[in-house]
């Protein structure tokens, strides 16, 4: 037991060391430092949608659409309200997190694949305002007009705008806050009641658990750490694109879930830095890359459906229990 | 006016007779299997590519009969090989799959046909408008209704009356029961998703006719057909013919009025229908929920 805890420790020191020192040992190794920021941005929103997909056992496949609504929401804060980079990631965040609660509302009855396509259906929804609204989003083309502003500390102030090194520590300060968060109400007992959802909805019903509230908040929540995801890459790429919002962004999303680890808390992280650097390799090597993304997906879920992290950790316990009975 | 409105009302019933057909192959699908198809766009696509490689050879007929035909049978293997194993499983990863599945078709088709759209012709007869006061019913455009027609009634005969439509049904209430009286459920499944992709590939073959061809014509039509099957209920497959004919005529008519909204009235019609019948119009209580 206390090995346990002594191996969690060490694993949680190791991942946020690795993150802190991203840019300094990523130069090395080939990459860059905005390689590492796009990876911390989207693992964030791989984790919020694992935060329902895997914690409360709900499908969403449109979860893109707040991702974007914060991206929306950000882009024209910075453009037309305020010059503030931090008020304007919160404006992206609401705008991102309160359209998911609205919707959430209409959903939450639904289960299954049905849910899957409601939410699929809605997330559209942004898609299309955001491509036919052209004098305010700017259509097709997105959002552009806008650009992230040094953080002013009243006493001095940090060029996040063109110090890469400045803003990637940035994005870690949001993304160690969004995280720790979901963390924290992963160990509450509101979390806890999700996990008790995903595992037997009937019997949590029976104890007196009002099933669908619970599944709103849930996906609420999820959809404000979608939303400060979103309003993140806008600030990465001082752009807001439309197809941000599409579902095949969603599904995106889910994939890097799936192929980290839907059910442990960092594989969403893993599987979104794979995916990120195998899709920057691949779209740099052949234009054929979508055949090559396809495929990753039919064979992650024919042969790896647990991901990276369920894998190792099922081989483990295949070594221990060969141990045990040796 | 009334023409103007009358314009709009056939256009849109036109459009929706085409997302019925679309949508019907994916409802029968994810009725029995619980598989959203997200490559069933893609083997639309598939059959229209089809048709128009065949078409030199055996000309627009020929190719209108061979073409679904032949699609139906890539679905059938593909049902086989890379569906089949996914059955009792979360449908998330059918959902996935079929995702990834329809980048690789998309790309596929890019790669072998090239990525520049296709014109396709139709037959001279069907392309001229059938009177001068009615010039917007072109011949082809009632003979695709005319299809949609035909196929649409030989669907639901075929599953009120032959063993195996029967089976089918049955299988969407309860497939384990059916799979206790002793009906082999693979073979069926496998059957009924070919089915659902004849449908795909027979879509592809008239809509070419109408948009001409392109790699990513089939992710476009994707989504109504989603909204007709969620409007017309889940695990109804006459909610899914009612659900389409409805958002192709509240598009067809809303383009009158707001021609930037007639995407967007589909998806308001779908709120409203949740919010009021959060099953669909036709879905029952239990099915798929």
């Amino acid at each position: 037991m206390i090995d346990m805890q002594i191996r969690k420790v060490i694993v949680l020191a190791t991942i946020w060391l690795a993150l802190l020192f991203a840019p300094y040992w990523m130069a090395p190794l080939g990459g860059y430092t905005a390689l590492a920021t796009r990876v911390l941005v989207l693992g964030l929103a791989a984790m919020s949608v694992n935060f329902l997909l895997g914690f409360t056992g709900v499908l969403s496949f449109g979860h893109a659409a707040y991702f974007g609504l914060g991206a929306y929401g950000t882009g024209l804060a910075l453009k037309f309200v305020t010059a503030s980079t931090p008020l304007s990631l919160v404006l992206g965040m609401l705008l991102g997190g309160l359209a998911g609660g609205l919707l959430g509302a209409l959903i939450v009855r639904r289960r299954g694949v049905y849910f899957a396509m409601v939410t699929i259906a809605f997330g559209q929804v942004f898609y299309y305002i955001a491509f036919q609204w052209s004098s305010l989003t700017g259509g097709d083309d997105g959002l552009r007009g806008f650009s992230r502003q040094p953080l002013d500390l009243g006493f001095f102030q940090i060029d996040i705008l063109s110090n890469t090194d400045y803003f990637y520590y940035f994005v870690l300060f949001c993304f160690a806050l969004a995280v720790s968060a979901m963390g924290i109400i992963l160990g509450s007992p509101f979390g806890r009641v999700m996990i008790a959802i995903r595992e037997n909805e009937r019997r949590a019903r029976f104890l007196g658990v009002p099933i669908e509230r619970h599944i709103w908040i849930a996906f609420t929540l999820s959809c404000f750490f979608m939303g400060l995801a979103g309003a993140l890459y806008a600030l990465v790429n001082n752009f807001a694109d439309p197809r941000g919002l599409h579902y095949s962004q969603s599904g995106d999303f889910v994939m890097m879930a799936v192929m980290g680890g839907m059910r442990s808390f960092w594989g969403p992280l893993l599987g979104a830095a794979v995916f990120v650097i195998v899709q920057d390799y691949l779209s740099s090597i052949t234009v054929n890359w979508m055949s090559f993304v396809g495929m990753l997906f039919v064979l992650v879920v024919l042969f790896f459906p647990r991901g990276l992290l369920g894998f190792i950790r099922r081989k483990r316990a295949a070594r221990g229990t060969q141990h045990e009975s040796a | 006016m009334t023409q103007l409105l009358l314009f709009n009302v056939t256009n849109g019933l036109i459009i929706g007779a085409f997302y019925v057909l679309m949508a019907l192959g994916l409802s029968l699908i994810l009725n029995l299997s619980n598989v959203i198809n997200f490559a069933h766009g893609g083997f639309l696509v598939i059959g229209g590519y089809i048709a128009y490689t065949l078409t030199p050879y055996v000309g627009f007929w020929g190719g209108l009969l061979i073409a679904p035909p032949l699609t139906a049978a890539i679905g059938f293997a593909v049902e086989r090989v890379l569906i089949r194993p996914l059955y009792g499983r979360d449908p998330l990863y059918s959902l996935l799959l079929t995702f990834g599945l329809a980048f690789i078709i998309e790309d596929g088709t890019r790669f072998f046909w090239g990525a520049q759209g296709k014109p396709v012709t139709v037959p001279a007869f069907l392309a001229t408008p059938l009177s001068y006061d009615f010039f917007f019913i072109t011949g082809y455009r009632l003979f695709m209704v005319t299809v949609v027609v035909l196929t649409v009634a030989l669907l639901f005969l075929f599953l009120r009356y032959t063993k195996l439509g029967v089976r089918i049904r049955a299988g969407t209430l309860d497939l384990e029961t059916v799979a206790a009286l002793g009906i082999n459920i693979r073979m069926l499944r496998s059957i009924n998703f070919a089915a659902g992709i004849f449908l795909a590939g027979l879509s592809g073959v008239l809509a070419a006719g109408q948009l001409g061809l392109e790699p990513t014509m089939g992710t476009g039509l994707l989504m109504p057909s989603f909204i007709a099957i969620i409007v017309g209920g889940v695990g109804s497959l006459t909610g899914t013919l009612l659900g389409g004919l409805l958002i192709g005529v509240a598009s067809g008519v809303t383009a009158m009025f707001f021609p930037a909204a007639s995407e967007a009235v589909m998806y308001v019609l779908m709120a409203v229908v949740l919010l009021v019948r959060p099953r669909g119009l036709l879905g029952e209580e239990g099915m798929l929920t």
